[in-house]
């Protein structure tokens, strides 16, 4: 059996690799998308206080910090039997759509767009953001530096710093906003927003007017037909923050939702020999095994998910934007993963629309921001979006709030099978017997699990937007017969 | 012209912040890529570790490792990278003394795992699966890393010329390292870069009135006056003991440093130096009044040794 | 093995008082088992926590800590702040694994040589009983780079 070994990919939060083997007749077998690391969380914050752990959890990931660092809060408000004060809670969502403007733009211009406004078999020296900045110009991208920093620099005003804030605490938030400071954001906010709708003009005269685009989103080699899930607010909108996570079938039907302390009635994973991370799957309807269509208990999250799980985004501009989507491709939900970018960009606005609503709220500057706990309730579950899927904090605590149990499922971890399939389908369809394996074939694998954003991507795909790839293909008796690499 | 600098940037154990905290020089992040070419970076260039061991000794000029050694890979880098590069610099506080992942160390190995793959609620598990550092499957042979019994710092495995601390490093302290690397102005071996040479609470702007306390508060029990030392209010503030550099960052979004920046100059361990400032700053001459004291500090060992307890004197609870 | 287990302990004396008292058990001839290697301090309270921790580390296995009476100290306060460093460095010992009466705080007078022989010989029984630290590393091990 022939093997291609791409090694390293990219992280998420850490080493990604990828196996591939392919048959006698060269066609591919089977693909495993491995995680070969494992930093242990949920053990070492045994024996942390529980209203430490938001800082602790945040480091988690240094690229969505700030997810790791709400939803812990949101766990532990629960676990003091505190609720956060009203302005608390708008400052913790003007924080986090703040972060999810830093997050999906780094992702969508260093990472994903060069694929797109450079080309997927465009010589990898340019195929980066230094190309794409070539290629867009200048002004162009000291816009996205600059829509980038904003973003940034909101969250250091708030949390001390963007990259692991000091910010959320039981009941409340440990910093409120100056008139001064709302002006400001306000300014920015208006900036993030203009910024989101070009962002999406973009992608319309780039990627949705270029035929060749349009027929690699549509193909069957980027599309994956699982169930979706994300978090809806009262009226089934998109919502990053707060409210009840719903998932649909592979036809977009609901057929599940659940509180935050339900989820283990609701989701489970699954454990295999060759992965340092786990599998998550729909718990009611069983581990199957890696398999896409009507009545898999794979889902996807991230922004493909949550817009596939929704009726409706909660802001005007995102939700034409939105109906747009879904007219283009003929309906919910959306089975082709390349289209996640242009969810993503969906969310941007979104989220900068929130931004702004949030900037010219009358309650935001107010000085109530916090809540004292009386107690200890000892035990609390916070669920919200990160930008890469749903993220599940769940700790309790002894009489004292020390914990003693943690249980933690990441935003990438949801997509973790979803990623193998991906990665596989897009193999079998790239590699054909008799077909020479080419660089840009490489890259047409790695955009299988680009879309997802792995965990690990905004940040350093944005230096020069390159994952280092290796092809190795070895004969049936494991000899090296053939390199491709991308220099 | 002269000769572009090489430089490379690879992360072991840790969450990628350090590579965020880089992209956080905006705009002046052009400028570093003007002055240098990236010649290794496994996130943003197309060079392959196969690429590295290629690569004459010596012949990356700068190396910034990020992330503790946690693992049987990132071991191997790490010693890669020593050989082929002519300095060594330990990024941020998980390559220098082992960071938030070095709370493990309060952990054993199995513990973890057992945690992880069998005793998580929301884990399905029956046949009591664990990752395997060689699994057969039909097709061939997978593996993964081993993965190590206690975190280890950079310097526990190779020899590192530089220091720079910070969970992540503050932004505007990567410019001016990157500056000094470029205007060929390092200091001595072994010297602490981008940071500060005074403590934390030198970068303060909270009013220290050298009060002493009789009951320590935790977080969430209190809201600390904004403009008075945190400590001074009964708020464990790790900023006496912590080197600056950070610019206050956190004590200015009203929380309590926790010590990412590590020990000052000349002190062998960060925990030990701050159980001296906080016994400087209770008020209890009685044994029994002054246990009462240190028993509100809810994790006394934990709080410690955040970022840094693998670079500790004793690295690790042993039973 | 067990028999062969000769502890080591590091004991950190004060000059004023501690030491003295030391310096009385001596020419008094009062016996005492020989496993303590003495350091003198000018006060308890120049007794950094890492000084012991570094002691357990190298190879200690009991580290005393012995200062003037509350209330004598040379410098006023010195002695009051060792006792609290101490009370937080039991805490800390516990979290490691360590059993905590591996240090030990004394206060002992210029005048208590008998009192000093006597806690040597109690404490040395005290870490025989316990047996060898585990928090011993090879000297060699200490520092950067090991």
């Amino acid at each position: 059996m022939q093997r291609i070994t791409i090694d390293p990919i990219t992280r998420l939060e850490g080493h990604g690799k990828i196996e591939i083997f392919l048959n006698e007749r060269g066609e591919v077998e089977n693909a495993y998308f491995q995680i070969p690391e494992l930093r242990g969380f949920e053990k070492f914050v045994e024996g942390r206080p529980a209203e430490e752990v938001p800082r602790i959890v945040s480091r988690i990931c240094g690229v969505c910090p700030a997810a790791h660092h709400i939803c812990a809060g949101k766990a532990v408000d629960k676990v003091f039997g505190v609720k956060p004060t009203p302005t608390a809670i708008k400052l913790r969502r003007l924080f986090y759509s703040a972060h999810y403007i830093h997050s999906h733009l780094a992702h969508f211009y260093a990472l994903a767009a060069p694929d797109f406004v450079v080309g997927p078999e465009a010589d990898p020296p340019v195929r980066n953001v230094v190309g794409l900045i070539n290629k867009v110009g200048l002004e162009t991208g000291g816009q996205v530096i600059k829509a980038r920093r904003l973003a940034q620099e909101i969250q250091a005003m708030l949390g001390g710093r963007a990259t692991h804030p000091a910010f959320v605490l039981p009941g409340g938030v440990s910093k409120g906003l100056t008139e001064g400071e709302r002006k400001q954001i306000e300014e920015w906010a208006q900036f993030e927003v203009e910024f989101a709708r070009f962002s999406l003009k973009l992608f319309e005269d780039v990627v949705l007017k270029n035929k060749q685009y349009l027929e690699l989103i549509q193909s069957d080699a980027y599309r994956l037909e699982t169930n979706y899930m994300g978090i809806v607010d009262e009226k089934n909108r998109v919502d990053f923050y707060d409210g009840e996570i719903r998932y649909v079938d592979t036809q977009g039907r609901e057929i599940g939702r659940y509180k935050e302390e339900e989820y283990l009635e609701h989701v489970a994973e699954h454990v295999e020999p060759w992965s340092y991370l786990k599998f998550p799957f729909l718990k009611k309807l069983g581990w199957k095994g890696f398999v896409e269509g009507p009545g898999t208990s794979i889902y996807q999250a991230a922004p493909l998910g949550r817009i596939n799980a929704a009726d409706a985004m909660k802001t005007p501009l995102a939700e034409e934007e939105r109906q747009k989507f879904f007219e283009f491709f003929g309906g919910r939900p959306v089975h082709n993963i390349l289209a996640t970018h242009w969810a993503r960009l969906i969310e941007l606005l979104q989220a900068a629309e929130e931004l702004l609503e949030l900037a010219r709220d009358p309650e935001i500057t107010s000085p109530d921001i916090r809540n004292i706990p009386e107690g200890v309730a000892g035990e609390g579950v916070g669920i919200i979006e990160a930008p890469r899927g749903t993220l599940t904090h769940h700790y309790k605590t002894d009489e004292r709030g020390i914990v003693v149990k943690a249980n933690l499922i990441v935003g990438t971890t949801n997509n973790n099978a979803p990623i193998c399939m991906a990665v596989k389908k897009a193999a079998q369809h790239l590699i054909k017997p008799g077909v020479a394996i080419k660089e840009g074939l490489l890259n047409m694998i790695e955009m299988a699990f680009r879309a997802f954003d792995p965990c690990f991507s905004c940040a350093t795909h944005a230096l020069l937007g390159e994952l280092p790839l290796v092809v190795n293909i070895y004969n049936h008796y494991g000899e090296l017969v053939e390199q491709i690499r991308r220099a | 012209m002269a000769e572009k600098l090489k430089i490379a940037s690879y992360w072991a154990a840790d969450c990628g912040g350090c590579d965020v905290a880089i992209l956080d020089t905006h705009e002046k992040f052009l400028d570093i890529v003007q002055a240098a070419d990236i010649v290794f970076m496994p996130i943003a260039v197309d060079i392959k570790e196969k690429d590295v061991e290629a690569f004459p000794d010596g012949y990356i000029d700068v190396c910034f490792f990020h992330g503790a050694i946690r693992n049987s890979e990132n071991e191997h880098m790490a010693k890669l990278l020593r050989r082929k590069s002519k300095v060594l610099v330990a990024f941020g506080s998980c390559a220098m003394m082992g960071g938030v992942p070095g709370l493990a160390n309060f952990k054993d190995r199995e513990g973890i795992l057992s945690r992880v793959y069998f005793e998580s609620p929301s884990t399905d598990n029956p046949d009591k699966v664990l990752p395997q550092t060689e699994t057969q499957v039909r097709e061939g042979v997978l593996t993964l890393p081993a993965f190590y019994e206690e975190v280890k710092t950079l310097a526990d495995v190779v020899d590192v010329d530089y220091f720079m601390p910070g969970c992540p490093p503050a932004s505007h302290q990567i410019v001016n390292v990157f500056q000094a690397i470029v205007a060929g102005n390092l200091p001595p071996k072994g010297s602490i870069v981008g940071a500060s040479t005074k403590s934390v609470c030198e970068e303060c702007s909270r009013i220290k009135e050298n009060k002493t306390i009789k009951r320590f508060y935790r977080v969430h029990e209190i809201i600390p006056d904004p403009e008075r030392c945190l400590l001074e209010q009964g708020i464990p503030c790790m900023g006496p003991a912590t080197r600056g550099g950070c610019g206050a960052a956190c004590p200015v979004a009203n929380q309590p440093c926790r010590g990412c920046y590590g020990p000052l100059d000349g002190v062998i361990d960060h925990g030990a130096k701050y159980i001296s400032a906080l016994a400087s700053v209770i008020d209890a001459n009685n044994p029994e009044e002054a246990a009462k004291i240190f028993d509100q500090i809810a994790d006394p060992a934990g709080m410690l040794y955040w970022f840094g307890l693998p670079a500790s004197l004793l690295r690790r609870v042993r039973k | 093995m067990e028999q062969s287990f000769e502890p080591k302990i590091i004991g950190f004396l004060c000059n004023w008082c501690s030491y003295a008292g030391a310096d009385l058990a001596g020419v008094s001839r009062l016996q005492y088992p020989p496993n303590i290697r003495i350091i003198r301090v000018m006060c308890s309270g120049r007794v950094d926590p890492s000084f012991v921790l570094k002691a357990l580390k190298e190879g200690a296995d009991g580290v005393l800590i012995a200062g003037c009476h509350p209330g004598d100290c040379h410098y006023e306060s010195g002695n009051y702040k060792a006792m609290r460093r101490y009370l937080y460095l039991k805490k800390l010992l516990k979290e490691f694994g360590v059993e905590d009466e591996r240090v030990r705080l004394e206060w002992i007078s210029a005048a208590e040589g008998a009192r000093f022989a006597q806690v040597v010989t109690e404490f040395t029984e005290t870490i025989r009983r316990l047996g060898p630290s585990k928090f011993k590393e090879k000297a060699a091990s200490v520092g950067k780079g090991a």
